[in-house]
């Protein structure tokens, strides 16, 4: 069989049936993405994108859950307006009122209208996202994702916006699409904590208006045996910036990808994640950032801390377009190797046309420093608390990109809570 | 307070012995210094003491008030009441140093069981003997040894010696580096901590710490062993006529 037609043979297996929704202000977009899935297919091993991370176990039935490790609300001093998804599928009971000073929350399973303001946005970042790179797994999502989030931010939000996933059943494949636009001079800061389900596909499209700000901070460290694709697409115009903070651990394979596309002048985007990943798990950040505008910004701070076996992947470019003078960008990934055994594959790329321009980028391993260690040591702190506080000064460059320090030091909390619980 | 019994120490990844049977008496309030050549095994014995990995002990004990040191874990030794000022203290990118010092003090609390220290209460001691070892606030909020000069460097081990308040002090050429000012800060430093509870092993090169502090016995370390043992005048002896005399002495 060719790889074409296997892809092709994978995907008529994968959708078993399925077709997308016909009504709704999404019908058109759905339809045009499966259109796109069915002429790329699913990925494969011997995709170039994929050579890091095998896509198998998304690709085979979802799988049963792992031990839970369920954490306190994210942001609870912040009193968050709170949107639950039980292996995906809202439950009001366990949310907040729908209403919001500053803004408009909408689900997508209830917004049928043809009018609505997620209509521009629905699939359509997504779109512009398939190249130059396919993301099979963000087409199939606009496809076929039955529920999400939209989301109006018309003003200045100061309360977060909480999405609290819950993972209750067993080999539940669970999708969720959510689309946030920003007017001009909005803000806000949308949360994510949680498992979506024991297979989960999330994609993210937000709209960023002249001179809006977007903080987005995730919690993904709830399941053990969990699989996880995400997708973040982000459109920014000038002067608007975007921060999103993603911590990860426990998950059995996890891919975040998040592509963004700096269009407006000074604009500004800032990428970070923390992994704590012990084997057989496997973690994957996948990013890719366009810059269009002039002297726009763009951070990429990943870390990651591996131990027994475990592989961590990272994917990261910086795409500067001829346009795009004066571009700042920086990237850096760096693993700590807590034994001989982990694996982590960087795989930093820049592409830049333009001639005034500042890029940077830097991928480092190391083991954890064993004179520092002994040093904490021999003042009296435990071996382990001791690693803790080395592994947090290692994360420290990614947990600084969260803006508000009340939600720093809960990702700061986690991290020691994950060292603890996985004794990495 | 510290009993050092016939103690032979070899590297673990290679064939070298290092401390060929040292035997040390250290009684309560006392202040012993040892002197000796380069690579005459002073800091080895000071790692060893405070649980470094890399060596392995073939025979000997270490009795740190009646306990044996060298079963224990190098946390547990500190909370046991052992304090190894280092010879080059460890810089720690991303831990601050008041992180660091908060955490160490508590983490012997809790050993000892008792109560953690207010956040109140910690600020005003740290600051308080700080100020006395002319630290700045600065260096307290830099990152554990980051960016510090040679003698600042010394100055911090003082400090988490005087936050930590150990029953057995081992200084490691905790003079080295350090200008004359500072010399005398550090002394009057551990000065002020000498109690009848509380015993040093000064490792140093140099009379001059030992005008400051002066000690009541002094070893003289070479090859592994400590070679001879006498008054402060010991000290005197080695700083005008160098190790020659002492080693033909002993036939070494
Ligand atoms: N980890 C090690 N690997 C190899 N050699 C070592 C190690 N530790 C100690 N040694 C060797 O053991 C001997 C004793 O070293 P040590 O540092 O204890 O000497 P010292 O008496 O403190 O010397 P100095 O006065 O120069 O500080 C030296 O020959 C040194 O090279
Ligand atoms: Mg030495």
């Amino acid at each position: 069989m060719s790889l074409q037609s296997r892809h092709r043979a994978d995907l008529a297996a994968r959708l078993g049936g399925q077709v997308p929704p016909s009504a709704g202000f999404t019908a058109h977009a759905r339809v045009r993405a499966l259109a796109r899935l069915q002429a790329m297919g699913l990925p494969h091993g011997r995709d170039e994108y994929w050579r890091y991370t095998a896509p198998d176990l998304l690709n085979g039935p979802a799988p049963s859950l792992g031990a839970q490790h369920p954490q306190g609300q994210l942001g609870a001093a912040l009193n968050p307006l709170v949107l639950t998804f039980c292996d995906g599928v809202f439950d009001a009971a366990a949310s907040s009122d729908l209403a919001l000073a500053g803004g408009q929350i909408a689900l997508l399973s209830r917004a049928q209208t043809d009018l609505h303001f997620a209509q521009d946005i629905y699939g359509s970042l997504e779109e512009r996202g398939q190249t130059p790179v396919a993301r099979p797994f963000a087409a199939l999502n606009t496809a076929l994702a039955q529920e999400g989030v939209l989301l109006h931010i018309t003003g200045k939000v100061v309360r977060p916006i909480l999405l609290n996933y819950v993972a209750k059943s067993d080999n539940c494949d669970v999708m969720l699409h959510h689309c946030i636009k920003m007017d001009a001079g909005a803000e806000a800061s949308i949360l994510e904590q949680g498992g979506l389900g024991a297979r989960g596909n999330l994609v993210i499209e937000a709209d960023l208006a002249q001179g809006s700000v977007l903080h987005h901070i995730r919690s993904q460290t709830s399941d053990d045996a969990a699989l996880a694709v995400t997708h973040l697409f982000a459109r920014l115009h000038g002067d608007s910036a975007l921060k999103s903070f993603t911590l990860s651990a426990h998950g059995r394979l996890i891919r975040n990808e998040t592509v963004i596309e700096l269009l407006g002048d000074h604009a500004s985007a800032h990428v970070a994640g923390a992994s704590l990943i012990a084997g057989p798990d496997h973690h994957d950040d996948t990013v890719f950032i366009t810059h269009q505008g002039r002297a726009c910004e763009s951070r990429q701070v990943f870390k990651n801390v591996l131990k027994s076996g475990a592989v961590g992947v990272f994917q990261g470019k910086i795409l500067v377009r001829q346009s795009a003078q004066k571009t700042d960008g920086y990237q850096i990934s760096q693993s700590l190797l807590l034994d001989g055994d982990s694996q982590f594959l960087a795989k930093p790329e820049l592409e830049i046309y333009a001639d005034d321009v500042k890029c940077s980028h830097g991928s480092t391993s190391g083991a954890i420093d064993e004179t520092a260690l002994f040093y904490l040591q021999s003042r009296g702190i435990a071996r382990a608390q001791a690693q803790a506080l080395l592994v947090l000064a290692f994360m420290a460059e990614a947990t600084q990109e969260i803006a508000n320090p009340d939600l720093a030091e809960e990702m700061r909390a986690q991290i020691e809570m994950v060292l603890q619980r996985a004794r990495l | 307070m510290l009993e050092i019994k016939n103690l032979h120490v070899k590297l673990q990844e290679e064939d070298k012995v290092i401390l060929r049977g040292v035997n040390l008496n250290i009684g309560a309030g006392e202040v012993h210094a040892i002197m000796g050549p380069n690579g005459s095994g002073k800091s080895t014995l000071s790692y060893v003491l405070a649980g470094r990995e890399g060596y392995e002990v073939t025979e000997g004990s270490a009795l740190l008030q009646g306990a044996e040191l060298l079963d224990m874990e190098p946390e547990e030794r500190a909370a046991a009441g052992l304090f190894l000022a280092f010879q080059y203290p460890v810089e720690i990118p991303g831990v601050g140093n008041m992180t660091f010092l908060r955490t160490a003090v508590n983490a012997q609390r809790k050993a000892r069981g008792e109560a953690e220290i207010s956040s109140g209460d910690f600020l005003k001691l740290v600051r308080e003997r700080a100020k006395t070892l002319k630290i700045d606030a600065d260096m307290l909020k830099r990152p554990v040894n980051m960016g510090f000069s040679g003698g600042e460097k010394k100055r911090n081990e003082i400090l988490q010696m005087a936050m930590l308040e150990p029953k057995m002090c081992i200084l490691d050429e905790t003079d080295s580096g350090l200008d004359v000012d500072a010399m005398k800060l550090v002394s009057e430093g551990v000065n002020a901590l000498r109690d009848a509870g509380r015993s040093f092993l000064v490792i140093t090169h140099y009379q001059r710490l030992l005008d400051h502090i002066t000690p009541d016995v002094v070893h003289i370390m070479a090859g592994g062993r400590i070679i001879k043992t006498g008054g402060p005048e010991l000290a005197l002896k080695v700083e005008n006529n160098g190790y020659a005399d002492l080693l033909a002495e002993v036939g070494a």
